[in-house]
């Protein structure tokens, strides 16, 4: 009986649908993609199926902007829209359809005729869109999942290639391990208090003494999620993995996935308030840097080299979470915004000048580039400079926040480690820019031309890039307002 | 509540380790105490039943994977449809349509298997697909 009564309160109401609406259109158009993929013919139509992602994430952006007008929780408080969440869905769909503008030419130079490619991109996003918005511990392992499975076969797409079926199977065997880690913290939180809904979680560990259980659960969520995102010392799976896998997806597992699961690591950190967060970001953070700068500084191969440097950014990133959380939450959406915005133009760069079988990634490669591209040198150049933190670009404004957030935090041990690390990583990013315009090129052979779509996506990039390092300050009021919405 | 946290956990150590003290009793015991005679059908990997024909370590086609992969997501699926038939009346009409929509979701699964040839076991490949 009490379950009839149940079942009977439990049916959604409209509105609810409306808070997943990202969420369902990216679903749709993904499986529109799978039915047409086998039947039309792959050789004429592959652009077809890339302009009908691309419309899917559009639309996806589109209801983003409707949504955002109705915020509040929905399917019995598992999914929460408010301006926090806006904010992340709005950056992982433009991530997703930028990736996919960066694709077309990719995938006809390496001949890769296969549309799941873009379905998998799409349901990667779904379960993107689902960690930013998820207020519920099992719902975001779920969401968790369906991102990592999209990413693990989209890290293994240049079949021709040993190193990319390498860097799928390193990726899915590590991911999957950590992913075990996170759902194991997940059931110790649940031990702890009783609950898997974050509201609820922090309610319990506000009102009284917290249990041990509590720390051990935040420790292992820590280490699933630290994973995700390439944070060390869970860090070591990522040069391999990028190395292997398809440029543009590089450029989309470095930005969007991290987007979500940082958008996940500050529920977790600042809403739960999580017992024992300084130890651990502190030498995560501080490790992070150290270890990707330093491996960034050997590198040879342009891909292997921004791998380090992710694993770098993510450190600076992890600072803001040991920051207070009136500074640390939009400093870190910041970030992770403006990190996207160069990183996804860098990797759109390496994926057109790889070539067919992207022969030309290593640094000597680059060599002469000023001269044998003039555009696409300058737009490296400007995503390298962001990369770097100088003023004028985003990157700049991201590290001057993330780091006086920690400086009002008292934080100044960790401050001067990033700072000093800033100044390494320089000089590897600088050596790049070094090699381009300085030395003679290797090949004089001409470089393909620049298609639209990609011209396109590096506009896109390149002027996100220049917007925010020169107006910050729409984005980061927004970021402010979203904090004050998580933190009520 | 910390100190007497793991106390409540003491039960189970107790019952780990007599679970461990048994288990290691029953195997010495019957090796300090029993009789063994070995004969060359005792040693055999299986007493009873089919003679071994060689080695188990044969290749065999990946088409078997993937039919075990596809077998489990759609049982899967299918015991999901038990849960809900049980309480259908109660959800009524939305139950009804929420797992229309869940059953299209698994046919549009089931028709890109079907057009990329998985289940296709003749040998001549339908030519689109390449899984």
């Amino acid at each position: 009986m009490s379950l009839a009564f149940q079942a009977s309160q439990a049916l959604p109401r409209g509105t609810d649908y409306l808070r997943i609406l990202p969420e369902l259109v990216l679903s749709i158009f993904g499986m529109i993609i799978m039915v047409l993929d086998p039947v039309v013919d792959q050789r004429r139509n592959q652009k077809a199926l890339g302009t009908l992602a691309l419309i899917g994430s559009l639309a996806a952006i589109a209801s983003t902007l409707w949504q955002a007008r109705a915020p509040g929780l929905a399917f019995w408080n598992m999914v929460q829209v408010d301006t926090f969440s806006v904010f992340f869905h709005f950056l992982i769909t433009t991530i997703t359809a930028v990736v996919i503008l960066t694709s077309y030419e990719y995938m006809e130079v390496q001949q890769i005729r296969v549309g799941e490619y873009y379905a998998l991109i799409l349901f990667g996003a779904v379960g993107m869109c689902l960690m930013s918005s998820a207020v519920e511990l099992v719902l975001i392992f779920i969401a968790l999942e369906i991102s990592s499975i999209s990413t693990y076969i989209l890290a293994g797409f240049r079949r021709r290639a040993a190193i990319s079926s390498e860097a799928s199977i390193k990726y899915f065997l590590l991911g999957s391990f950590a992913t075990a880690f996170f759902l194991y913290g997940v059931a110790l939180m649940f031990g702890a208090t009783g609950s898997t809904s974050i509201p609820t979680i922090e309610q319990h560990l506000r009102s009284g003494s917290i249990p041990v259980l509590a720390y051990v659960a935040i420790a292992l969520m820590f280490v699933g999620l630290g994973f995700k995102v390439a944070a060390a010392p869970f860090h070591v799976w990522t040069p391999d993995v990028y190395e292997g896998a398809p440029a543009p997806i590089v450029g989309f597992m470095s930005t969007a996935p991290k987007a979500a699961v940082f958008a996940v690591l500050l529920r977790i950190m600042f809403q739960i308030h999580a017992p024992g967060r300084l130890g651990l970001i502190w030498v995560a953070a501080a490790l992070s840097m150290t270890l990707g700068n330093i491996g960034a500084l050997v590198q040879q191969n342009v891909k292997r080299l921004l791998a380090y440097s992710s694993i770098a950014h993510a450190g600076y990133l992890l600072v803001a979470f040991a920051a207070l959380p009136q500074n640390g939450i939009p400093s870190a959406m910041f970030y992770t915004a403006s990190y996207a915005a160069m990183n996804i133009g860098a990797f759109a760069v390496v994926s057109h000048f790889g070539g067919a079988g992207e022969r030309y990634v290593t640094l000597e490669d680059y060599s002469g580039l000023g001269r044998r591209s003039p555009v696409l040198a300058a737009a490296l150049t400007l995503f390298l400079l962001s990369l770097i933190g100088i003023p004028i670009t985003a990157g700049f404004f991201a590290k001057f926040y993330v780091f006086s957030a920690a400086l009002q935090a008292n934080l100044v041990g960790l401050v001067i480690i990033g700072v000093i690390n800033s100044a390494v990583a320089a000089y590897y990013y600088l050596r790049v820019i070094v090699v381009v315009y300085m030395h003679d090129p290797r090949d004089e052979s001409v470089l393909p031309a620049v298609p639209l779509e990609l011209g396109a996506a590096l506009a896109i990039t390149a002027l996100t890039t220049i917007y925010l390092g020169l107006l910050p300050g729409r984005v980061l009021d927004y970021a402010s307002r979203s904090a004050g919405d998580l933190l009520h | 509540m910390p100190d007497n946290y793991f106390a409540r956990y003491l039960p189970i150590l107790i019952h780990f380790s007599l679970a461990a003290l048994l288990a290691t009793a029953i195997v010495l015991l019957s090796w300090i105490i029993g009789y063994r005679r070995p004969t060359r059908a005792k040693l055999s990997p299986y007493e009873c039943g089919m003679t071994p024909v060689g080695d188990a370590r044969q290749r065999f086609s990946v088409k078997f994977y993937l039919v075990a992969m596809l077998f489990i997501l759609f049982d899967v699926e299918a015991v999901f449809l038990y849960p809900w038939a049980v309480i259908l009346r109660d959800l009524k009409m939305f139950g009804f349509w929420e797992m229309l929509v869940y059953i299209g979701i698994v046919l549009v699964g089931f028709f890109y298997i079907w057009k990329k040839g998985v289940l296709d076991w003749g040998g001549a490949s339908t030519g689109r697909g390449e899984v």
